[in-house]
């Protein structure tokens, strides 16, 4: 078989195991509806104001860094595994990558981008 | 029997082990922290409190199910859904043992370390989106904690596996594992393997990276607003996430299932559910030592701090594997 189609059936297995403990408390649990029980936590006082409006900002600016920073970081691993046959050329050529990597890094390190203001 | 039979009944006994595994490190963190604690732990419910896992299970199915009005139906129940598959999706190519016989791993695939990579990264989805789906206010900011943290830690923990891949020159868990039998790579990845640790508690979101959950702040963080068994779905893939994780550091850093000072005469994978194990008290033992990290701390930790080491590790690795191998 291939190499992916145990990891195929074993999926499919997980899948349906997850399913099932989804589906059981629809079965399993008591059902006592009640108009309180259905509010939204907020420390057992009536909820004051509706949820959303402002955000900070910085979690945009986090999510973006990731981005660019994990897809950099992707392109690590093809080189990693050929390492032993790329030799001087490859640390080369990876220097360099990280050199253009480093000077990114340091602008938004500059600018404050892991600042958690 | 045919072959895929076999994959199957092997697919339900590993889940089987899993679940298992899950329900007496939950007891076990239990004993644990409370003889940290100078307690007994739970006691009361089978001896030594074996039976707890079982009591907790039934009483959790049996809960009410509820769900806030201001939630979203559909998302609220498909995020412990997400998180409880992730979890379980992992281990279709953890090999326990040595592949030779094909017996103690579902798949050996080559590209073990991508899958991985790939499979625990959308994790975070469940997170997320049960936290944003609840429409309540402390889960909203729990979530949105959580997946700029675990986003964050993911970067220098995949950074951190690369120092092992240049050693090892291959991806599959299978070539990792066996490219350790002389050395294991901890001891010349040992910067790596630090991060690792760091990496692997603040992405399964446990003490002292535990900011997601913040008792006293945030109420439990993404999943104030579930109960009973969906609430228990979120904490069984909290505790398969460390379980996984461990095994990751077991393959990777600590040689797998390769015996210490040649002692060959144990079986290879009671060594590795030794490795594991040990992985799992260390959780424990940090969740009773450590305070919780702050926010800010936690943020520039991951960017600043382990970032940086992680890359120069690779280079220094790298400029070492040129020059002499």
């Amino acid at each position: 078989m291939a190499p992916y189609a145990p990891v195929g059936i074993y999926l499919v297995v997980a899948l349906a195991a997850a399913l099932l403990f989804t589906g059981l408390p629809g079965l399993l649990g008591r059902r006592k509806p009640n108009p309180q029980k259905s509010d939204p936590y907020e420390c057992g006082v009536e909820p004051t104001s509706a949820l959303g409006g402002r955000f900070p900002v910085r979690f945009y600016l986090i999510a973006m860094l990731f981005v660019v920073f994990d897809v950099e970081a992707a392109s690590f691993y093809p080189w990693a595994v050929q390492m032993h046959a790329l030799r001087l050329f490859g640390l080369f050529e990876m220097v360099i990558f990280v050199i253009v990597l480093a000077i990114g890094y340091a602008y938004v390190w500059k600018k404050g981008g892991f600042q958690w203001r | 029997m045919p072959i895929w039979l076999v994959v199957l009944v092997k697919s339900g006994i590993l889940l089987f082990v899993v679940i298992t595994t899950f329900a007496y490190a939950m007891l076990a963190e239990r004993k644990v922290m409370g003889w940290m604690q100078l307690r007994p732990g739970p006691n009361r419910v089978g001896p030594w409190g074996l039976l707890q896992p079982a009591a907790d299970a039934a009483k959790l199915m049996l809960k009410e199910d509820l769900m806030p009005r201001t939630a979203d139906p559909l998302i609220y129940r498909l995020a412990p859904f997400l998180s409880l598959l992730t979890a379980f999706s992992v281990y279709a190519i953890i090999p326990f043992g040595a592949s030779s016989a094909g017996t103690w791993a579902i798949g050996n695939v080559n590209a073990g370390v991508l899958f991985l990579l790939a499979i625990t990264s959308l994790g975070v989805y469940g997170i997320s989106l049960g936290g944003w789906a609840s429409g309540s206010k402390y889960p909203l900011l729990g979530s949105v904690r959580a997946t700029a943290q675990m986003i964050s830690y993911e970067l220098a923990m995949g950074l951190s596996f690369i120092g092992v891949l240049i050693l090892a020159g291959t991806t599959s868990l299978d070539g990792i594992v066996n490219a350790q039998q002389r050395l294991w790579f901890f001891i010349p990845q040992f910067v790596a393997f630090v991060v690792y640790v760091i990496t692997a508690v603040a992405e399964t979101n446990r003490s002292p990276f535990d900011l997601v959950e913040a008792e006293t702040e945030l109420v439990a963080g993404f999943h104030t607003e579930y109960s009973g068994l969906r609430f228990g779905l979120f904490f069984i893939a909290e505790y398969v996430n460390m379980l996984t994780v461990s095994c990751i550091a077991s393959l990777l850093f600590l040689g797998g299932w390769n015996a210490p000072f040649g002692w060959t005469w144990v079986p290879g994978i009671v060594w590795f559910l030794l490795k594991v194990g040990f992985f799992m008290f260390f959780y424990i033992w940090l969740r009773s030592t450590l305070p919780r990290f702050r926010y800010d701390r936690l943020m520039a930790f991951g960017w600043k701090v382990l970032l940086p080491i992680a890359t120069l590790n690779l280079l220094v690795t790298a400029v070492v594997v040129a020059v002499w191998s």
